[in-house]
């Protein structure tokens, strides 16, 4: 991949225990501008405490973090955001009882000369972007718990393009989601891929991911068990990774830890 | 009417509310309290809307009105705070003795000096907003449920106002800070009128504001009648509500004894209104200051967005820790004020004080509409709920109503009305 100039993201050897059981285990995963990186593996594989590294929800216990090729310290959502790292997560993106405009603000609301809140501005914000990004979309002065699904990832992903996001992390981006809303989050990811912007997805289903990904780094038991080229390997080889834990064929020596 | 007709008649009546921005369960509660008063005046034979009694009822509802406030804001961050009639007690105490004891010795300041009651309600205020914030350090930092905390709060500061004063009752007070207690202070007439014309004049303001600033953006209005007719009941609202207190008469030995001590002679048949007690001034004003911090700051968004989801509020990157800090430091300043108030309407402290004011706290927000699974609350909600509460106490006390039934009513209502709310809740679908 050093052909490729300065990765967008590295994190090196990342290291994170809960309570003694390694829940990452020595991982390393690099990302550059305009890729997207699939990261698989089963429920409690690791996968979600390692974005989380990221995103600043959890602290490492060793390892570093590299953007752009400088060493950063992310210890809480704040400095990831500070970096540009935006994050969607499934469950956790929106609070339930505000509107999309509220939703699309939390933690960086419009405010005007005196620090009250702008809430005609930040709502006529909300309603320029959502007009690009879903053109159906009405309910501004609902709670989102009004919202179906895709309407919700809408709002979530609205706010991590209104907010110049370089690197995205996109959890389950499409679980919950019909036919036509999947497509439309699979449009909205080329395209932000095209401006540049790196993208992690994570995700446990293989089907999901393979055509949105450039590569696939597969997690298991906390442990790195490979990354591969999409165009490289089969959905069943990515498959026996996830569940074997080994690389595919060509590749016998499994990468254990660091 | 077939179900499906009743259904479409149903959903038109809500989208004329949804046109009209009118919040159901705010006219719900209103109507409730209409006809809570009018029961009451009907069955008293008028004795309940008279002058005198909605005056009293105002000064009454003040002290748990002002703390159910605070308790909005704790409960919609899914807390809870038990402590706040100790804590009320404690400032009470503190101020207490501040005034007759610790001012008059050590700054050598007697009684009814000017500058007697402003030191003594900065005292209160810091040692409620001092306890409140300690509190929140416990229940945000070190992760002891506030139940708990607050529960262990409930006896330590009820009995830390016995420590500090002995179990005495201390009394009477600075008279300028009696004058916060209700019948001892109130602007008169004039004053009153003035009040209210400027409160008229700042909700016209604001409705005509918001509605510009939404034309500016072009989001939808409501149609134009409606705003004015909203408009002219708000002024009528406030103004009838001056009107009767102003109409409250001041008994004419009270009167005389009040110019005398002005160093004049009263003029024959000379009378006057009470007007608006300084204790409803100063929770109006606490009311409007509370209601700008919930809607208009980002402290009150990231109030609301952590009840609603803490998750995601930490995630967005609000620090949820600080937050339980500052909600339970703002709870413990409005106890402090809340201290002042009812002491002062009491003329003295005494070692009971708030007892159990805790209960009617909690009470007034929940009828109030807040929901303790967090995420839902309203300031004014709070407010009118203090003000169910105390007009059915003594809406009931004025019956005749034995005191042992009095509470069984108070609190079956209080489960009632929750229990309304959440087959309102599931009826409309709306949070």
């Amino acid at each position: 991949m050093t052909d490729r100039g300065t990765p967008l993201v590295e994190m090196r050897d990342i290291e994170l225990a809960f309570g003694g059981i390694k829940a990452v285990d020595g991982v390393s995963l690099d990302l550059f501008p305009g890729e997207v990186v699939g990261v698989l593996g089963h429920n409690g594989a690791g996968k979600s405490t390692l974005i989380k590294i990221l995103s600043g929800a959890y602290r490492m216990d060793a390892g570093e973090i590299r953007i752009d090729g400088a060493r950063v310290e992310i210890t809480n959502p704040r400095d990831a955001r500070a970096h540009n790292i935006e994050t969607i997560y499934q469950q956790l993106a929106l609070a339930d009882n505000l509107d999309a405009a509220a939703n699309l603000f939390l933690g960086r609301e419009i405010v005007n000369a005196v620090g009250l809140m702008d809430d005609a501005q930040m709502e006529s914000e909300t309603r320029k972007i959502m007009a690009r990004l879903n053109p159906n979309f009405r309910k501004f002065a609902m709670p989102v718990k009004s919202l179906s699904g895709g309407q919700r990832q809408s709002v979530a992903i609205a706010r991590a393009v209104y907010f110049n996001a370089r690197i995205l992390i996109m959890d389950e981006p499409t679980a919950a989601l019909g036919v036509q809303e999947t497509k439309m989050v699979a449009e909205l990811i080329q395209d932000l891929k095209a401006r540049g912007i790196g993208i992690f997805l994570i995700s446990h289903d293989v089907h999901d991911v393979m055509d949105l990904c450039d590569r696939v780094m597969v997690m298991k038991n906390g442990q790195h068990v490979g990354t591969e080229r999409v165009e490289d390997v089969t959905d069943d080889d990515i498959l026996s990774m996830i569940i074997l834990g080994k690389k595919p064929e060509r590749a016998p020596e499994p990468e254990g830890a660091a | 009417m077939s179900d499906t007709a009743r259904a479409a008649e149903s959903r038109r009546r809500r989208s004329l509310f949804e046109a009209l921005e009118i919040d159901t369960r705010l006219v719900g509660m209103i109507g409730a309290f209409v006809v809570l008063c009018l029961g009451f005046d009907f069955v008293t034979d008028g004795r309940f809307l008279t002058p005198r009694n909605v005056f009293n009822l105002t000064i009454q509802t003040v002290s748990v009105a002002i703390m159910a406030m605070g308790m909005v804001f704790v409960i919609v961050t899914r807390h809870i705070d038990l402590s706040v009639g100790s804590l009320l007690a404690t400032c009470s105490a503190l101020m207490a003795i501040t005034q007759t004891v610790y001012i008059p010795e050590y700054l050598g300041l007697p009684m009814g000096h000017p500058l007697t009651a402003p030191i003594t309600i900065v005292v209160g205020l810091v040692a409620g907003t001092m306890i409140g914030a300690m509190h929140g350090y416990l229940i945000g930092y070190l992760a002891v449920p506030a139940f708990i905390v607050t529960l262990g709060g409930l006896l330590v500061w009820r009995n830390a106002a016995w420590y500090i004063t002995g179990g005495q009752t201390i009394g009477p007070l600075d008279p300028n800070f009696m004058a916060f207690g209700g019948i001892n202070g109130t602007l008169g007439e004039t004053l009153s009128w003035a009040f209210g014309g400027v409160a008229v004049l700042a909700a016209l303001i604001v409705l005509w504001r918001a509605r510009v600033e939404k034309q500016r953006y072009e989001f939808p209005v409501k149609p134009l009648w409606a705003e004015i007719a909203l408009g002219a009941l708000i002024a009528a609202v406030i103004m009838g509500f001056v009107a009767t207190l102003n109409a409250y008469q001041i008994p004419t030995p009270r009167l005389e004894r009040m110019w005398a001590e002005a160093g004049r002679e009263m003029p024959e048949g000379h009378t006057a209104g009470y007007g608006i007690p300084i204790s409803v001034f100063v929770l109006v004003i606490l009311a409007i200051i509370m209601t700008i911090v919930a809607r208009r700051t980002r402290l009150g968004r990231y109030i609301f967005a952590t009840g609603g989801n803490p998750d995601a509020a930490e995630l967005s990157g609000i620090n949820t820790r600080l937050l339980t800090v500052k909600v339970f430091a703002i709870m413990g300043a409005l106890c402090a004020l809340s201290a002042v108030v009812a002491s002062a309407r009491l003329a003295n402290h005494s070692n009971d004080i708030g007892t159990l004011d805790e209960l009617r706290v909690i009470a007034a927000a929940v009828i109030g509409g807040t929901a303790l699974s967090g995420g839902i609350g309203t300031i004014y909600g709070a407010i009118l709920g203090a003000l169910i509460m105390q007009s059915l106490q003594s809406g009931m006390a004025m019956v005749g109503v034995d005191a042992p039934l009095q509470n069984i009513v108070v609190g079956s209502v209080l489960v009632l009305a929750v229990l309304i709310d959440i087959i309102y809740r599931k009826r409309t679908g709306v949070t």
